[in-house]
């Protein structure tokens, strides 16, 4: 019989590149499928979100200036991180979930693949999306692409890991910062991935990740008038009206999407036409 | 100069007189300031803090950099902080370089905001390293300049080598070049004082030197002002009013840059000095990004939503 105690890990949050509790001191319960106790993660709290957002804020005009290749390489950082504790993220999948350990790899394994096909687009999407124009008069006429600033994302339930990564990645891709709101019944992942972010080079501020209530948090990112844009994938549609509706103060751009496609990094970014005068 | 007949201007009576204070207790007065930061303050309080604090600040800038142009703009600001909320107080001053007086003064009598003071950094700022001649030219140009409070600062390398004497002489002599024309304010630079018991001295001297304000700082040297010497300045202001009956200003300056470092800075004032102090007679906080952030938390409660920095001006 071995005397040894166990050493669980405290799940907290992860805001500017640390990892903080909740400043509310609260927490809630995580159970498997089988409803057995798991863990006690971070219920976030409407200050924490706030700091989060600072956080963003500040890192953001220092994200956007990174180069195209820079961001890349950082992106497929992150992939080899994930790659490299797999085993860990498969083990975390299936005591949560309680789904089969070849279906938990799958899932890691997809989102290793789906990190590496954002780090791609990270040099190529000005080039599919902006535009010289054709104008009247003796100027060159671009339009680029830009960062749109603080985005906000609340990841979808299920799959854990790869819904996260999915809202992740394109918001970064195009050079802002986000807050994200991790799954709330299997947030396990969300905070191991944190600690693969906080190892891959990625700035402090560009990614942040709560864990708490849907129903708590998504109305304060909607109303908060420092986050430029909002990712409501993971939001149950019924809720969808009352988001936006809270989100017109500030026009906050308020988008929920299904698949994983460039569409998804361009509605985080701006446009900004250039008017250049041609030479003789 | 009488001195609240507590030091007759030798040497040897000043000496006496800083040698009968008590030191501070550095443990305790960190351990109390502590203590005092962790209180919470309820939202009805909380609306009340910020519009006090608002009323403190010093808006300052003391850049090499500052132009007529961005003066103009603080002053603008100083009077109406939120162009969009007439209900914003303005503030107790704003804190200029020298040459700058001039042009606050004519700009916040342009707008309207002649309740808002000029205070002139002083005496050699922010080193204090000059001929004490070329010291009272400073002042006395402020002062003609329509600068109505006077920030000097002290000699540290005089005060710190002993020469208490000389140190005092000189708050005397600007006090005396400040008559009934403006407020003095006496600059410690804490964080190159040291220790708490060196605060307390200089607090005591300057104020029986004739000092309206004790401030802890110029905003160029890290730290500056944090809690526990705020705290020791408090007790010596409280302390010298059971001596004397009167009331010395405080103004902690450079570090306080968000809402809740103010309110931690009034919860100080109220628990120490007493309510009393609570004005911006007695208490001014020397800030420049502190407003902005007292705006952005006063927005919030109105709206009941987080504010944004793009709501606010650039300074």
């Amino acid at each position: 019989m071995s005397n040894r105690i166990d050493v669980k890990k405290t799940y907290k949050l992860f805001i500017n590149g640390a990892f903080p509790r909740t400043e509310s001191g609260r927490t809630y319960e995580v159970k498997n499928a089988k409803g057995l106790f798991i863990a006690n993660p971070c219920l976030a709290s409407r200050k924490d979100l706030k700091d989060a957002v600072v956080a963003a804020r500040a890192a953001q005009l220092g994200w956007s200036k990174a180069t195209a290749y820079n961001k890349g390489q950082i992106l497929y950082r992150i992939a080899e991180m994930l790659e490299g504790r797999r085993a860990q993220f498969v083990d975390e999948i299936v005591s949560v979930t309680g789904v089969t350990k070849a279906k938990a790899e799958k899932e890691v394994t997809a989102s290793v693949d789906r990190l590496v096909w954002y780090a791609g687009w990270t040099d190529k999407i000005s080039s599919l999306s902006g535009a010289l124009n054709p104008v009247a008069g003796p100027y060159y006429n671009f339009t680029i692409p830009e960062s749109m600033g603080v985005i906000a994302a609340v990841a979808p339930e299920s799959p854990s890991l790869l819904g996260l990564i999915d809202v992740i990645a394109p918001i970064i891709v195009g050079g802002n910062t986000v807050v994200v709101l991790a799954s709330t019944k299997a947030p396990l992942s969300a905070m191991s991935f944190a600690e693969v972010i906080a190892t891959s080079d990625v700035p402090a501020g560009v990614i942040n990740i709560l864990t708490g209530k849907k129903d708590e948090i998504a109305p304060w990112m909607a109303s908060h008038m420092d986050i430029d844009g909002l990712d409501i994938s993971g939001l149950g549609s019924k809720r969808h009206a009352e988001i936006r509706s809270a989100g017109t103060e500030n026009l906050k751009r308020i988008y929920s999407f299904k698949s994983a496609d460039p569409g998804r990094i361009l509605a985080f970014m701006e446009n900004k036409t250039v008017w250049h005068p041609i030479g003789l | 100069m009488s001195f609240y007949g507590l030091v007759d201007g030798t040497e040897a009576s000043l000496k006496k007189y800083l040698g009968s204070l008590s030191g501070v207790d550095q443990v305790g007065a960190d351990a109390r300031a502590a203590m005092l930061a962790t209180r919470s303050i309820k939202a009805a309080s909380k609306r009340w803090a910020i519009d006090t604090a608002i009323s403190m600040v010093d808006l300052t800038t003391l850049e090499g950099a500052d132009t007529p142009g961005k003066v103009q703009g603080l002053c603008t600001k100083a009077v109406r902080p939120d162009p969009t909320d007439s209900t914003v107080p303005s503030v107790g001053a704003v804190c200029v370089y020298n040459d700058m007086v001039g042009i606050a003064r004519t700009h916040l009598d342009l707008i309207g905001g002649h309740h808002v003071g000029v205070a002139a950094v002083s005496t050699a700022f922010p080193s204090g390293r000059a001929s004490m001649a070329v010291k009272i030219q400073d002042t006395q140009d402020a002062i003609n300049a329509g600068a109505s409070e006077i920030d000097m600062v002290i000699d540290r390398g005089a005060f710190l080598s002993g020469r208490y004497i000389e140190v005092f002489d000189e708050i005397v002599k600007i006090r005396e070049i400040c008559g009934t024309k403006a407020h003095l304010k006496v600059i410690f630079e804490t964080g190159e004082l040291v220790t708490y018991d060196n605060v307390r001295k200089a607090s005591f001297m300057a104020m029986a030197a004739g000092a309206d304000f004790i401030k802890t700082s110029t905003g160029k040297v890290a730290p500056a002002a944090t809690a526990p010497v705020v705290l020791v300045m408090l007790e010596a202001v409280r302390d010298f009013y059971a001596m004397t009956k009167v009331r010395i200003g405080v103004k902690p300056a450079g570090g306080i840059r968000n809402t809740k470092d103010a309110i931690k800075q009034l919860v100080l004032v109220n628990e120490i000095a007493g309510p009393e102090w609570l004005t911006p007679s007695l208490f001014r906080i020397g800030a420049s990004a502190l407003l902005n952030d007292l705006l952005m938390q006063r927005m919030k409660m109105d709206d009941g939503y987080y504010a944004s920095p793009q709501y606010v001006t650039i300074d």
